[in-house]
């Protein structure tokens, strides 16, 4: 059961330029007191810089992007250089943090949190790395985490790595780390249903944002 | 004179950097319009301007550091 003060909108594969217009809608929508909400997409391949992204994390040569159709967005999250792609669980978060500890450092390990659940119900051990944001399979990055808060309401979120093409990745120096990617698909030697796992992130997201005691 | 302060942003956050800032010196801007935007692990935030007036001095400029409660820049009358 999801909690009426939470709204869900999963937008399906959207284009990355789309659902930002979206976010900044909701945004101004949660400001005003509207409901919090919980944004769930894909994107077609693209590559998005957070505010002191550089550009030497980007490793392809432009041409190498146009004949991949990857795409370069710079936007206004803290991060580095981020890949989106098919396959990818993109979440985005729409709400007053105030009412959720007004603290960025906290939000963020409760995202975190969130998706080490979701791992978990698919017999993935995952957590975090040491100095680190986002989550891991041991050395293997499997969410990356980025967010933007405006009048303490949250936008932007986390990228979850369901079925996505990790060869993808070698375009980046993802968050500027030398680091391996995986994904859930990887992890399990086999395709996983993209539904089950918004199923199981709508849970764990209102386990740890809104618990009610009628929950669990 | 109102100054704009570098806000507290969660427990054992220190500082942040600042990303950019959204008006020039000399400008006017208006009570809450975002007025600069500082990143810390993993978080991009915008602070807004806390009264109306015209930005006068930007203290911590994009690309460097400040401590929370640190004043990043001052809006005058």
């Amino acid at each position: 059961m999801i909690d009426s003060k939470l709204r869900i909108e999963d937008l399906g594969f959207v284009e990355y330029s789309s659902a930002w217009e979206f976010q900044k809608k909701i945004v101004q929508a949660v400001a005003a007191g509207g409901p919090a909400t919980l944004i769930l997409c894909e994107h077609p391949a693209v590559l998005t810089l957070g505010r002191l992204a550089k550009p030497e994390y980007i490793l392809a040569s432009e041409n190498e992007l146009k004949e991949k159709g990857i795409r370069i967005i710079r936007i206004d999250r803290g991060g580095e250089v981020t890949l989106h792609a098919p396959g990818q669980l993109v979440v985005y978060p729409i709400l007053r943090l105030a009412g959720h500890g007004q603290d960025l450092r906290i939000y963020l390990e409760r995202l975190e949190q969130v998706a080490i659940d979701l791992l978990n119900d698919f017999g993935i051990v995952a957590g975090g790395f040491p100095g680190q944001r986002g989550v891991w399979v041991g050395s293997r990055k499997i969410v990356s985490i980025g967010i933007g808060v405006k009048k303490w309401v949250s936008f932007h979120g986390l990228a979850i790595n369901v079925n996505t093409d990790l060869a993808l990745f070698q375009v980046i120096r993802p968050c500027g780390l030398l680091v391996e990617m995986t994904s859930m698909a990887q992890e399990k030697c086999g395709a996983i249903d993209m539904d089950e796992v918004k199923t199981s992130f709508l849970h764990k997201f209102q386990k740890h944002f809104f618990p009610s005691p009628i929950h669990e | 004179m109102n100054e704009v302060f570098l806000p507290e942003l969660g427990e054992g956050i220190k500082k942040a950097t600042v990303a950019c800032w959204h008006v020039k010196p000399g400008e006017m801007v208006t009570l809450d319009e975002d007025l600069v935007e500082v990143v810390t692990d993993k978080a991009s935030f915008c602070i807004p301007a806390p009264k109306t007036g015209r930005l006068q001095n930007i203290l911590i400029a994009a690309g460097e550091e400040a401590t929370i409660g640190e004043v990043l820049g001052i809006i005058g009358s």
